[in-house]
């Protein structure tokens, strides 16, 4: 067990002469939480937005369906998605447990009823402005949807980074999918995990640096381009 | 001040000389109640092509109302509206179009604003938009975000985004509202415009020198209904009902 100022003093050696380690374990995060985000806005956003505008029998209780998986707790989908890939399960031909497409799969799950749930209510919100209008140039739902996905970009960006943001920083699920395996498929959480656990708390912290300067940015990154927009009006 | 001129003549936007086919419009015994009370009461009226048909009445009379559901933005209770003997379809909402009193513009510059309805209905032109926006004397202002635009501009984009549409029928909901006389003239030269391209302008307003620089016809409705149809030439001078009388001397009627 180091001390804490040594930790630290290690942690910022670390992070400032970029150690190989360490950049490949944030590359791994970043790829699959990225990916995760990206798969699950192609599902989650048109969900979301489809939800937004429709009247169906039912719409409510998709909607609390929508709002409880956005509490969808990692472990628990880890174990799904883990029972789906194992050997015997019905992927378990695909072999690709123990694989980042495995934690791709599993963070997907986890953050796209996180973005539809988000995004429905955005939509929502600019669909109750454009609905009268919409009617009465007779405008098709599918171009309706198209056209609310596209005025609602800024605020849309904004929740697909919270979807970034819980993929990034969760543990649970890629740690049961994932493994853990260094080289492979160790990301900042679970290499945090472990290496606290070890006691190694030099590399666990200067990770955990990372993952707070990683979500300062992006929240920077959403503030500086939500201003832009409300400045030029576009959102 | 007027910053842009209006082109009169409108003869680059749409085709001069068309007849209305969809007119003219039956409307027989409407009904239409929301929340137990009937807002619009057995109304039953006749318009034809050609003549510009302003709305009038006090507030809720259900003027705006009467647009909606002429408009099929909501569907009446009972009763019956025909259009050149046709119930209303997508196909005749498709040759109506309709400017409200506060216009809702996409969050997108001028010029996507008119892009957007050219697309949805498949004459998407950057030609035809710069004609558009030349006709309203928005031009200048392609570029800029629909929604920094003022409250003139923003009316003047909607009327364009309306016209180009090409209607056959324009509803215009009380459009001028707290607008500067200048954007007020503005809007009605392009509707003039629109008038002697042959489009049917059913006006709603609460401003009787605007019904007076614009009306062929008054429509007086009151409660729900119609209380008389009377050319614009009789109206201002002889109406046939008391309450228009009231309604145009500045006397509350309820």
């Amino acid at each position: 067990m180091q001390d804490f100022g040594e930790s630290f003093r290690l942690a910022f050696a670390l992070v400032l002469s970029a150690d190989g380690d360490l950049i490949e374990i944030i590359g791994l995060s970043l790829r699959v939480s990225l990916s995760a985000m990206l798969i699950s806005c192609a599902i989650g956003l048109p969900l979301g937005a489809s939800v937004a505008i429709s009247r169906f029998p039912g719409r409510s209780a998709v909607m609390v369906l929508l709002n409880a998986l956005m509490g969808l707790p990692p472990v628990v989908v880890g174990l799904l998605v883990y029972l789906m890939l194992s050997n015997a399960g019905p992927f378990g031909w695909l072999q690709i447990l123990y694989s980042p497409a495995a934690m791709i799969i599993a963070q997907s799950i986890l953050i796209t009823p996180i973005i539809a749930a988000l995004s429905r209510q955005v939509i929502e919100d600019l669909h109750n402005e454009y609905a009268e209008q919409f009617r009465s140039l007779c405008v098709p739902s599918h171009v309706a949807i198209g056209a609310l996905l596209w005025d609602a970009r800024y605020s849309l960006l904004t929740v697909a980074l919270a979807g970034f943001g819980r993929a990034v920083a969760e543990v649970g699920a890629v740690i049961i999918v994932g493994g853990n395996i260094n080289h492979l498929t160790r990301v900042m959480t679970t290499a945090i995990a472990l290496e606290t656990s070890k006691g190694d708390l030099a590399l666990a912290l200067a990770l955990g640096l990372v993952l707070m300067i990683i979500a300062l940015c992006v929240n920077g990154a959403v503030m500086t381009l939500r201003s832009t927009a409300v400045k030029y009006a576009y959102a | 001040m007027l910053e842009a001129t209006v082109n009169l003549t409108g003869q680059s936007v749409a085709d001069t000389g068309r007849t209305a086919d969809v007119l003219p419009v039956d409307i027989s015994d409407l009904v239409f109640e929301a929340g137990g009370k009937r807002l619009i009461d057995g109304l039953t009226l006749q318009l034809a092509a050609g003549p510009r048909t302003i709305i009038m009445g006090p507030n809720g009379a259900g003027k705006s109302l009467l647009l909606r559901l002429l408009h099929g933005m909501i569907a009446p209770t009972s009763g019956d509206i025909r259009w050149c003997g046709m119930p209303l379809s997508e196909d005749i909402r498709k040759r109506q179009a309709m400017v409200f009193q506060s216009p809702v513009l996409l969050r997108r510059s001028v010029a996507a604003n008119v892009d957007f309805v050219l697309k949805l209905r498949g004459k998407d032109s950057a030609t035809r938009r710069l004609e558009i926006l030349d006709h309203v004397g928005l031009s200048g202002h392609a570029d800029q975000a629909a929604r920094l635009l003022s409250g003139g501009e923003q009316q003047r984009l909607a009327l364009a985004r309306a016209l180009a549409l090409d209607p056959e029928v324009l509803f215009l909901d009380e459009p001028t509202v707290s607008l500067d006389p200048a954007s007020v003239q503005m809007i009605e030269d392009i509707i003039q415009a629109a008038h002697r391209r042959g489009t049917k302008i059913i006006f709603v307003t609460h401003d009787i020198g605007q019904a007076k620089r614009l009306a062929d016809e008054i429509v007086f409705v009151h409660r729900g209904r119609v209380l008389e149809q009377t050319p614009a030439s009789r109206f201002f001078d002889a109406p046939d009902s008391e309450q228009a009388r009231d309604y145009l001397a500045g006397r509350i009627i309820l």
